[in-house]
Protein backbone atom coordinates (compact mmCIF):
# COMPACT_ATOMS: atom_id res chain seq x y z
CA UNK A 1 0.00 0.00 0.00
CA UNK A 2 1.36 3.39 -0.91
CA UNK A 3 -0.83 6.19 0.34
CA UNK A 4 0.00 9.73 -0.79
CA UNK A 5 0.18 11.05 2.77
CA UNK A 6 2.95 13.61 2.46
CA UNK A 7 3.29 14.22 -1.26
CA UNK A 8 0.76 14.79 -3.96
CA UNK A 9 0.67 14.83 -7.71
CA UNK A 10 0.79 17.94 -9.81
CA UNK A 11 -2.51 18.38 -11.65
CA UNK A 12 -1.27 20.81 -14.29
CA UNK A 13 1.30 23.53 -14.80
CA UNK A 14 0.35 27.19 -14.83
CA UNK A 15 3.43 28.53 -16.55
CA UNK A 16 6.32 27.66 -14.21
CA UNK A 17 3.96 27.09 -11.23
CA UNK A 18 2.81 23.54 -10.48
CA UNK A 19 -0.85 23.42 -9.46
CA UNK A 20 -1.80 20.64 -7.04
CA UNK A 21 -5.15 19.44 -5.79
CA UNK A 22 -4.64 21.23 -2.48
CA UNK A 23 -4.20 24.56 -4.25
CA UNK A 24 -7.40 24.06 -6.21
CA UNK A 25 -9.46 23.01 -3.18
CA UNK A 26 -8.15 25.83 -1.00
CA UNK A 27 -8.90 28.35 -3.74
CA UNK A 28 -12.41 26.91 -4.05
CA UNK A 29 -12.83 27.14 -0.26
CA UNK A 30 -11.73 30.77 -0.27
CA UNK A 31 -13.99 31.67 -3.18
CA UNK A 32 -16.99 29.98 -1.55
CA UNK A 33 -16.29 31.82 1.71
CA UNK A 34 -15.95 35.16 -0.09
CA UNK A 35 -19.24 34.57 -1.90
CA UNK A 36 -20.93 33.52 1.34
CA UNK A 37 -19.52 36.52 3.17
CA UNK A 38 -20.64 38.92 0.45
CA UNK A 39 -24.11 37.42 0.48
CA UNK A 40 -24.33 37.61 4.29
CA UNK A 41 -23.07 41.18 4.27
CA UNK A 42 -25.62 42.15 1.64
CA UNK A 43 -28.36 40.55 3.73
CA UNK A 44 -27.30 42.33 6.93
CA UNK A 45 -27.37 45.70 5.15
CA UNK A 46 -30.48 45.25 3.00
CA UNK A 47 -32.70 42.83 4.91
CA UNK A 48 -31.64 43.15 8.54
CA UNK A 49 -34.64 41.23 9.88
CA UNK A 50 -34.26 38.15 7.70
CA UNK A 51 -32.87 34.77 8.71
CA UNK A 52 -29.81 35.10 6.49
CA UNK A 53 -28.86 38.35 8.20
CA UNK A 54 -29.36 36.72 11.60
CA UNK A 55 -27.02 33.91 10.56
CA UNK A 56 -24.40 36.47 9.55
CA UNK A 57 -24.67 38.37 12.81
CA UNK A 58 -24.59 35.14 14.85
CA UNK A 59 -21.42 34.00 13.09
CA UNK A 60 -19.74 37.33 13.64
CA UNK A 61 -20.80 37.49 17.27
CA UNK A 62 -19.49 33.96 17.84
CA UNK A 63 -16.07 34.86 16.44
CA UNK A 64 -16.05 38.15 18.35
CA UNK A 65 -16.79 36.42 21.66
CA UNK A 66 -14.21 33.72 20.97
CA UNK A 67 -11.42 36.24 20.40
CA UNK A 68 -12.51 38.57 23.19
CA UNK A 69 -12.54 35.71 25.65
CA UNK A 70 -9.07 34.54 24.67
CA UNK A 71 -7.47 37.99 24.60
CA UNK A 72 -9.35 39.56 27.48
CA UNK A 73 -10.54 42.65 25.65
CA UNK A 74 -11.90 43.75 22.27
CA UNK A 75 -9.36 43.79 19.45
CA UNK A 76 -11.05 44.31 16.06
CA UNK A 77 -8.01 43.56 13.89
CA UNK A 78 -7.41 40.24 15.58
CA UNK A 79 -11.11 39.41 15.30
CA UNK A 80 -10.89 39.71 11.53
CA UNK A 81 -7.64 37.73 11.35
CA UNK A 82 -8.59 34.88 13.68
CA UNK A 83 -12.14 34.82 12.32
CA UNK A 84 -10.85 34.38 8.78
CA UNK A 85 -8.66 31.50 9.95
CA UNK A 86 -11.62 29.87 11.69
CA UNK A 87 -13.87 30.24 8.67
CA UNK A 88 -11.21 28.92 6.29
CA UNK A 89 -10.30 25.89 8.39
CA UNK A 90 -13.86 24.94 9.19
CA UNK A 91 -14.89 25.56 5.58
CA UNK A 92 -12.03 23.33 4.44
CA UNK A 93 -13.10 20.60 6.88
CA UNK A 94 -16.70 20.78 5.63
CA UNK A 95 -15.57 20.74 2.00
CA UNK A 96 -13.41 17.71 2.75
CA UNK A 97 -16.51 15.76 3.71
CA UNK A 98 -17.80 15.87 0.15
CA UNK A 99 -17.06 12.67 -1.75
CA UNK A 100 -13.91 12.74 -3.83
CA UNK A 101 -12.57 15.90 -2.26
CA UNK A 102 -9.75 15.96 0.23
CA UNK A 103 -9.73 18.86 2.66
CA UNK A 104 -6.95 21.30 1.77
CA UNK A 105 -5.92 21.28 5.43
CA UNK A 106 -5.06 17.57 5.14
CA UNK A 107 -1.86 18.69 3.42
CA UNK A 108 1.24 19.57 5.41
CA UNK A 109 2.17 22.44 3.10
CA UNK A 110 -1.22 24.13 3.52
CA UNK A 111 -1.25 23.88 7.31
CA UNK A 112 2.37 25.03 7.45
CA UNK A 113 1.38 28.09 5.44
CA UNK A 114 -1.40 28.86 7.94
CA UNK A 115 0.98 28.40 10.88
CA UNK A 116 3.60 30.64 9.26
CA UNK A 117 0.98 33.35 8.81
CA UNK A 118 0.25 33.13 12.54
CA UNK A 119 3.99 33.10 13.31
CA UNK A 120 4.44 36.32 11.33
CA UNK A 121 1.31 37.93 12.77
CA UNK A 122 2.64 37.72 16.33
CA UNK A 123 5.57 40.17 15.92
CA UNK A 124 3.50 42.42 13.61
CA UNK A 125 0.77 42.75 16.24
CA UNK A 126 3.29 43.11 19.05
CA UNK A 127 5.24 45.85 17.28
CA UNK A 128 2.07 47.70 16.35
CA UNK A 129 0.85 47.62 19.93
CA UNK A 130 4.10 48.21 21.85
CA UNK A 131 6.63 49.57 19.35
CA UNK A 132 9.65 47.68 18.07
CA UNK A 133 11.76 48.25 21.17
CA UNK A 134 8.98 47.31 23.57
CA UNK A 135 8.29 44.14 21.65
CA UNK A 136 11.91 43.00 21.34
CA UNK A 137 12.46 43.77 25.04
CA UNK A 138 9.96 41.13 26.10
CA UNK A 139 12.24 38.41 24.73
CA UNK A 140 14.76 39.36 27.42
CA UNK A 141 12.12 40.15 29.99
CA UNK A 142 12.38 38.08 33.12
CA UNK A 143 16.02 37.25 32.47
CA UNK A 144 18.21 37.60 29.35
CA UNK A 145 19.25 33.98 29.84
CA UNK A 146 15.77 32.93 28.73
CA UNK A 147 16.15 34.44 25.25
CA UNK A 148 16.96 31.12 23.51
CA UNK A 149 14.06 29.44 25.25
CA UNK A 150 11.68 32.17 24.11
CA UNK A 151 12.85 31.72 20.53
CA UNK A 152 12.51 27.93 20.72
CA UNK A 153 9.03 28.22 22.18
CA UNK A 154 7.92 30.51 19.33
CA UNK A 155 9.27 28.11 16.72
CA UNK A 156 8.00 24.95 18.37
CA UNK A 157 4.49 26.28 18.87
CA UNK A 158 4.38 27.18 15.18
CA UNK A 159 5.45 23.65 14.31
CA UNK A 160 2.88 22.22 16.72
CA UNK A 161 0.16 24.41 15.22
CA UNK A 162 0.90 23.11 11.72
CA UNK A 163 1.34 19.47 12.69
CA UNK A 164 -1.75 19.35 14.92
CA UNK A 165 -4.08 20.57 12.19
CA UNK A 166 -2.42 18.42 9.52
CA UNK A 167 -2.40 15.28 11.65
CA UNK A 168 -6.01 15.59 12.72
CA UNK A 169 -7.38 16.28 9.26
CA UNK A 170 -5.19 13.73 7.49
CA UNK A 171 -5.72 10.94 10.02
CA UNK A 172 -9.48 11.21 9.64
CA UNK A 173 -9.26 10.69 5.89
CA UNK A 174 -6.72 7.91 6.28
CA UNK A 175 -8.83 5.99 8.80
CA UNK A 176 -11.91 6.25 6.59
CA UNK A 177 -9.91 5.08 3.57
CA UNK A 178 -8.44 2.16 5.52
CA UNK A 179 -11.82 1.01 6.81
CA UNK A 180 -13.44 1.29 3.39
CA UNK A 181 -10.62 -0.84 2.00
CA UNK A 182 -10.88 -3.39 4.81
CA UNK A 183 -14.59 -3.69 5.58
CA UNK A 184 -17.03 -2.05 3.24
CA UNK A 185 -18.95 0.92 2.07
CA UNK A 186 -21.20 2.12 4.91
CA UNK A 187 -19.12 1.01 7.90
CA UNK A 188 -17.03 4.18 8.34
CA UNK A 189 -20.05 6.50 8.55
CA UNK A 190 -19.74 7.02 12.36
CA UNK A 191 -16.06 7.75 11.92
CA UNK A 192 -16.89 10.30 9.25
CA UNK A 193 -19.28 11.99 11.69
CA UNK A 194 -16.47 12.04 14.25
CA UNK A 195 -14.20 13.46 11.57
CA UNK A 196 -16.67 16.29 10.99
CA UNK A 197 -16.68 17.10 14.71
CA UNK A 198 -12.88 16.94 14.86
CA UNK A 199 -12.54 19.25 11.87
CA UNK A 200 -14.71 21.95 13.46
CA UNK A 201 -12.99 21.43 16.83
CA UNK A 202 -9.57 21.85 15.26
CA UNK A 203 -10.70 25.07 13.58
CA UNK A 204 -11.88 26.30 17.00
CA UNK A 205 -8.58 25.34 18.64
CA UNK A 206 -6.46 26.87 15.90
CA UNK A 207 -8.43 30.11 16.30
CA UNK A 208 -8.17 30.12 20.10
CA UNK A 209 -4.43 29.44 20.01
CA UNK A 210 -3.95 32.18 17.41
CA UNK A 211 -5.87 34.60 19.59
CA UNK A 212 -3.86 33.62 22.66
CA UNK A 213 -0.50 33.97 20.89
CA UNK A 214 -1.31 37.27 19.19
CA UNK A 215 -3.15 38.52 22.28
CA UNK A 216 -0.11 37.81 24.43
CA UNK A 217 2.03 39.84 22.01
CA UNK A 218 -0.49 42.72 22.16
CA UNK A 219 -0.64 42.75 25.94
CA UNK A 220 3.12 42.70 26.61
CA UNK A 221 3.97 44.89 29.57
CA UNK A 222 0.41 45.24 30.82
CA UNK A 223 1.24 43.24 33.91
CA UNK A 224 -0.63 40.13 32.83
CA UNK B 1 18.18 -10.31 5.15
CA UNK B 2 19.78 -7.57 3.13
CA UNK B 3 20.08 -3.99 4.26
CA UNK B 4 16.79 -2.88 2.77
CA UNK B 5 14.85 -5.60 4.55
CA UNK B 6 16.44 -4.71 7.88
CA UNK B 7 15.58 -1.04 7.42
CA UNK B 8 12.00 -1.83 6.42
CA UNK B 9 11.56 -4.21 9.36
CA UNK B 10 12.98 -1.69 11.81
CA UNK B 11 10.77 1.08 10.42
CA UNK B 12 7.62 -0.99 10.69
CA UNK B 13 8.32 -2.15 14.24
CA UNK B 14 9.28 1.35 15.33
CA UNK B 15 6.14 2.81 13.76
CA UNK B 16 4.01 0.38 15.78
CA UNK B 17 5.92 1.15 18.98
CA UNK B 18 5.65 4.90 18.36
CA UNK B 19 1.90 4.70 17.97
CA UNK B 20 1.46 2.41 20.98
CA UNK B 21 3.49 4.50 23.42
CA UNK B 22 2.08 7.75 22.07
CA UNK B 23 -1.46 6.48 22.49
CA UNK B 24 -0.76 5.41 26.09
CA UNK B 25 0.45 8.86 27.06
CA UNK B 26 -2.35 10.72 25.33
CA UNK B 27 -4.99 8.36 26.71
CA UNK B 28 -3.75 8.84 30.26
CA UNK B 29 -3.69 12.61 29.85
CA UNK B 30 -7.17 12.69 28.33
CA UNK B 31 -8.56 10.50 31.09
CA UNK B 32 -7.19 12.94 33.67
CA UNK B 33 -8.82 15.85 31.82
CA UNK B 34 -12.11 13.98 31.54
CA UNK B 35 -12.15 13.07 35.24
CA UNK B 36 -11.27 16.60 36.32
CA UNK B 37 -13.92 18.21 34.13
CA UNK B 38 -16.57 15.73 35.30
CA UNK B 39 -15.72 16.68 38.86
CA UNK B 40 -15.91 20.34 38.01
CA UNK B 41 -19.27 19.78 36.30
CA UNK B 42 -20.62 18.00 39.37
CA UNK B 43 -19.48 20.84 41.63
CA UNK B 44 -20.67 23.69 39.45
CA UNK B 45 -23.38 22.63 36.98
CA UNK B 46 -24.09 26.28 36.16
CA UNK B 47 -20.71 26.63 34.49
CA UNK B 48 -21.35 23.68 32.16
CA UNK B 49 -20.78 25.71 28.99
CA UNK B 50 -17.42 27.14 29.98
CA UNK B 51 -16.22 23.84 31.46
CA UNK B 52 -17.13 21.86 28.37
CA UNK B 53 -15.52 24.41 26.08
CA UNK B 54 -12.25 24.44 27.99
CA UNK B 55 -12.36 20.67 28.32
CA UNK B 56 -12.53 20.26 24.55
CA UNK B 57 -9.65 22.67 24.03
CA UNK B 58 -7.52 20.84 26.61
CA UNK B 59 -8.44 17.48 25.11
CA UNK B 60 -7.38 18.56 21.66
CA UNK B 61 -4.12 19.97 23.01
CA UNK B 62 -3.29 16.69 24.74
CA UNK B 63 -4.41 14.66 21.77
CA UNK B 64 -1.97 16.54 19.57
CA UNK B 65 0.89 14.60 21.19
CA UNK B 66 -0.69 11.39 19.92
CA UNK B 67 -1.15 13.06 16.55
CA UNK B 68 2.55 13.93 16.48
CA UNK B 69 3.31 10.28 17.13
CA UNK B 70 0.95 9.35 14.29
CA UNK B 71 2.73 11.73 11.93
CA UNK B 72 6.10 10.24 12.89
CA UNK B 73 4.76 6.72 12.43
CA UNK B 74 3.43 7.69 8.98
CA UNK B 75 6.77 9.25 8.07
CA UNK B 76 8.43 5.97 9.02
CA UNK B 77 5.98 4.01 6.89
CA UNK B 78 5.38 6.16 3.83
CA UNK B 79 8.10 8.82 3.65
CA UNK B 80 11.08 7.14 5.22
CA UNK B 81 14.21 8.86 3.85
CA UNK B 82 16.31 5.70 4.34
CA UNK B 83 13.95 3.26 2.68
CA UNK B 84 12.44 5.51 0.01
CA UNK B 85 15.42 5.12 -2.35
CA UNK B 86 13.84 2.37 -4.34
Amino acid sequence: MNAPVFSEQVLFWLGPVPVTRTMVTSAVTSLLLVALGASLGWAVVRKPSGRWAAAGRLTFRFLQDLVTEAVGRRSPGLEVFAGSLFLFISGAALLGQLPGIQAPTANLAATSALAVVVFLAVPVAGIRARGALGYVKHYFQPNPLLFPLQLISELSRTLALALRLFGNMMSGHLIVALIVALVGLLVPVPLMALDLLIGLLQAYIFTILTSVYVGAAIRIGEGG
Amino acid sequence: MNEHTVLALGSIITAGLTMALGAVGAAYGESRIGAASMEALARQPDEAGAITRNEFVALAMVESTAIFCLVIALVLLFANPFVAAR
